[in-house]
């Protein structure tokens, strides 16, 4: 005798959220992967150039399943035509690492073991953020850092008609009315209005102004120029999650200085020997008439390949000190990609502040490195000393 | 769905399954379950309800489930290997997409229980499967979830080279066939004993060149004796490195690759056989317009040929129906050489289905008429683009035969597991024609090495040379060899 029977059910899944908790942990896999690549992704063209785009396509390694495969592309395939295919046929073309049909993943193709994936630059920031601070933090003059601000957040009975809430008033009323067994929207009575009303908020207003100084002499190259802007766009990105408002001032210079707009800062490359010692009394000015530093919170950053007029250096350690005593932190930056010994840097080597720091980058991912360096997490005691 | 719908759903069922038993189909005891897409794709992902964690399955799920977001593919049904037979159905199918999936199932569950590849299944895989689950979380509590991830991350990266074959040697098992083979080979060393002194003189000389003797026997010793193609069982039989916890989850990953082994090896005829029946049986049911209307567009959704790859359920129809027609007409020649009769199609087709695996089925039943019927054509990359290079149906074939050989997979031995006589290692690809993706070789051979935990080595041959790759704990390195 056969058994034919069968059973069927529907049963509450609800509580199997097995795919789901494991897709979380692969997303996580995710970004733990990207958190390893830090360091080149902080200097991915993608993202620095990404002109604000929010969502940007990262490589990453390592999340495929590796295992023992063929070589995708050396492969015979077989595939079925419409009736009409003949030998020569073309059925596609490579250019996007696509094997035709398949639809396979790139990550699939031979030779890549780069697999794309999507990050927000938010979510970037969150990983990278994680690991700096902001060091040397100053208590700015107090009144001056207050403002007040109305918000509407809350719904009252009473109020002026002018602020009165449409919405909720008709809302009211329909809800009146259908209790009272006649639906609708009419009858509106005092009963039924509803006004918006305000709270006042008083929040501290924080203020800080990057000052970004760059040699931009003819032994700037684009490698140098690259790092630099690579370094100034995250460093901002940063300050801008720690203070209200950031502003940020461009500062070229060779033997003479000037401000200049941030396309001009990055792209604009002159000649010319290098007197450091000039951007320095351009960047004082620049603080005295613009930023008081009871209100701001400033950053000098300067970025060089270290190539200054050796008659300057005593000038330049005279202005550092100077700066020094208005601002937050002062950060030079050397891009050195080859090693060579530097004129400015042997000065500097020299500076002992606590608020002056340096850093030679010789690679792009020492950008990361750099970031890292300048805002490194302090041992917690002496955060706020 | 109502209460309504259950009952009709119910109604088609016992009539559906009355008409496959009519038509001869043999399968266990049915359990239909409705469930939600993100539930169906689930054990798409996974393959069983019960499957252990592992993220891999989640970045599976992950893009299944985006797919069907997205409206570019849906699953209908899910259906297990197992006694009584699982069946998954989307909830949400329409009253007669279900008529047609429950057929479609019914013929799927026949082919698990008769093909030859499927009689050493377990068919109480969802039990084990759902055990194997539950001893890798208590595992993951008692020697941290990382390590246990890590471990699966290695094993998974070579769990496809197990032995799935299904006619045992002698009927002995794995480790009983290695020793009969070891003692083999000591004893096929050249007796010279004729009479029953003979071996006193052999004592002279044992003294004299023992030291020699020893040393050439300890040359012919191998080990493996011979090439073993279940690297998964060979490593975690003799790795050194293995705890037990370790040994214990690739002996149950192992099983899993059993169990899912005859299913990858018979996917064209499976899906073939299962679309040749719904057809079949939904054409006795009693339809309305409307049902027949969207039978026909689900029907042919399924078995549409698509461009530039090959729709299994349409070229296993395709071939199944062939196959009928062939022997319930036989012309005059198949008559006179083989003796073939007429009105025999059915009956051959459930020959088929019992004893062939896909590569079988196409060296066998793939005709030159239906490579042509069906347009079927090799192509390859040249230079940049994918071109077609061959159309003679023998290619066509044996291609096609090729893709299937070993599941699609390279298949690939233990060749030494003394290598250098220093307890290394080495595994050789079968190599026939076609290169691995040696980028993938350096990123697999490190998993090897975790279970190994010596240094292994990978023979294959790049551009017709011998090239050994070995992984020594730090980095891959490459020499052609001769």
């Amino acid at each position: 005798m056969k058994d034919l029977s069968y059973i069927v059910s529907r049963e509450d899944w609800s509580l199997h959220r097995k795919g789901y908790q494991d897709q979380d942990r692969h997303q996580k896999k995710v970004r733990e992967a990207i958190k390893q690549n830090i360091p080149d992704l902080v200097t991915e063209e993608n993202i620095i150039m990404s002109d604000g785009k929010q969502i940007i396509k990262v490589p990453i390694r390592s999340l495929d399943e590796f295992r023992f495969v063929y070589n995708f592309n050396k492969k015979k395939h077989v595939g079925q035509g419409n009736g009409k295919s003949r030998v020569g046929d073309v059925l596609g073309t490579d250019s996007q690492q696509q094997g035709p049909g398949k639809g396979r993943k790139a990550g699939d193709q031979p030779g890549s073991d780069v697999v794309e994936a999507e990050i927000s630059i938010a979510e970037l920031e969150q990983l990278l953020f994680e690991e700096l601070e902001l060091p040397n933090l100053k208590q700015k003059d107090k009144d001056q850092l207050e403002i007040t601000d109305i918000r509407f957040n809350d719904i009252r009975k009473k109020g002026i008609m002018s602020n009165i809430d449409k919405k909720r008033t008709i809302l009211e009323n329909i809800r009146r009315n259908a209790l009272n067994g006649n639906p609708g929207i009419h009858g509106i009575n005092p009963d039924d209005l509803r006004f918006k009303t305000w709270e006042e908020i008083v929040k501290p207003q924080s203020n800080a102004v990057i000052i970004a100084m760059m040699d931009t002499s003819g032994s700037m190259g684009s490698f140098e120029k690259y790092c630099a802007r690579s370094f100034f766009f995250w460093m901002t990105r940063f300050l801008r999650k720690q203070y209200e408002k950031v502003d940020i001032v461009f500062i070229a210079h060779h033997t003479e200085a000037k401000e200049v707009t941030e396309e001009d800062f990055f792209t604009r490359g002159e000649s010319g020997g290098t007197i450091c010692s000039s951007v320095y009394i351009k960047a004082l000015e620049i603080i005295e008439s613009r930023f008081p530093p009871s209100l701001y919170n400033i950053y000098p950053f300067h970025f060089s390949d270290g190539d200054n007029l050796t008659s300057d250096n005593e000038k330049c350690v005279k202005l550092i000190r100077q700066l020094l005593s208005v601002s937050n932190m002062f950060g030079y930056g050397e891009v050195n990609q080859y090693n060579r010994s530097s004129t400015l840097m042997s000065a500097y080597r020299n500076i002992d502040l606590p608020n002056f720091m340096y850093y030679v980058i010789k690679e792009k991912t020492e950008v990361y490195k750099a970031l890292k360096h300048f805002f490194k997490k302090q041992p917690v005691n002496g955060v706020f000393s | 769905m109502t209460s309504n719908d259950l009952k009709q759903l119910d109604y088609a069922i016992a009539e559906i399954t009355e008409i496959a038993d009519g038509f001869g189909l043999d399968f266990y005891p049915m359990r239909y379950e409705i469930c939600p897409a993100d539930i169906i794709y689930t054990f798409g992902a996974y393959g069983m309800p019960t499957r252990f964690h592992h993220w891999s399955f989640g970045k599976t799920f992950h893009k299944m489930k985006m797919q069907y977001d997205f409206g570019l593919s849906k699953i209908y049904e899910l259906v297990i290997n197992s006694n009584p037979c699982y069946a998954f159905l989307l909830e949400g199918n329409s009253l007669i997409q279900n008529k047609l999936i429950v057929a479609h199932v019914l013929a799927h569950c026949d082919f698990f229980k008769n093909n030859v590849r499927f009689s050493t299944s377990n068919r109480n895989m969802v039990e084990s499967m759902s055990a194997t689950a539950e001893r890798v979380s208590q595992y993951e509590l008692e020697y941290g979830a990382q390590a246990v991830e890590s471990f699966i991350d290695a094993v998974l990266a070579i769990q496809e080279h197990v032995d799935p074959q299904i006619v045992r040697p002698q009927k002995l098992d794995k480790q009983q066939y290695m020793e009969l083979k070891i003692q083999e080979s000591k004893e096929s060393k050249p007796s010279k004993s004729i009479s029953s002194y003979d071996d006193l003189w052999d004592l002279d000389s044992s003294v004299k060149d023992g030291k020699e003797s020893s040393r050439k026997e300890q040359q012919n010793r191998r080990f493996p004796p011979e090439p073993e193609k279940d690297v998964v069982w060979f490593i975690q039989e003799f790795s050194t490195e293995l705890e037990d916890w370790q040994r214990d989850i690739m002996s149950m990953l192992r099983d899993e690759m059993l169990y899912f082994w005859p299913q990858m090896e018979t996917k064209i005829m499976n899906e073939g056989w299962a679309s040749y029946w719904h057809q079949r049986i939904v054409r006795e049911l009693d339809l309305t317009t409307e049902e027949s209307f969207e039978y026909a567009k689900l029907n042919a959704s399924v078995v549409q040929p698509s461009r530039n790859s090959l729709n299994p359920y349409y070229l296993g129809l395709k071939i199944f129906e062939d196959i009928e027609k062939r022997w319930d007409k036989p012309t005059k020649e198949e008559q006179d050489r083989f003796g073939r009769k007429d009105g025999q199609g059915r009956a051959k087709i459930f020959e088929v289905r019992e004893l062939d695996s896909d590569t079988s089925f196409i060296r066998n039943y793939l005709t030159k008429k239906l490579t042509d019927d069906l347009d079927l054509y090799v192509f390859e990359k040249k230079g940049v683009e994918w071109k077609i290079t061959d159309k003679a149906w023998e290619n066509v074939r044996d291609q096609l035969v090729y893709s299937r050989v070993n599941g699609g997979f390279p298949y690939i031995v233990v060749t030494d597991g003394d290598y250098q006589r220093s307890g290394e290692l080495y595994v050789t690809h079968q190599y026939e024609g076609v290169e691995l993706d040696l980028k993938y070789v350096e990123r697999t051979l490190p998993y090897l090495f975790t279970l190994w935990g010596k240094s292994v080595h990978l023979e294959t041959k790049v551009e017709e040379k011998g090239v050994l790759f070995t992984y020594d704990g730090k980095k891959v390195t490459r020499k052609f060899i001769g």
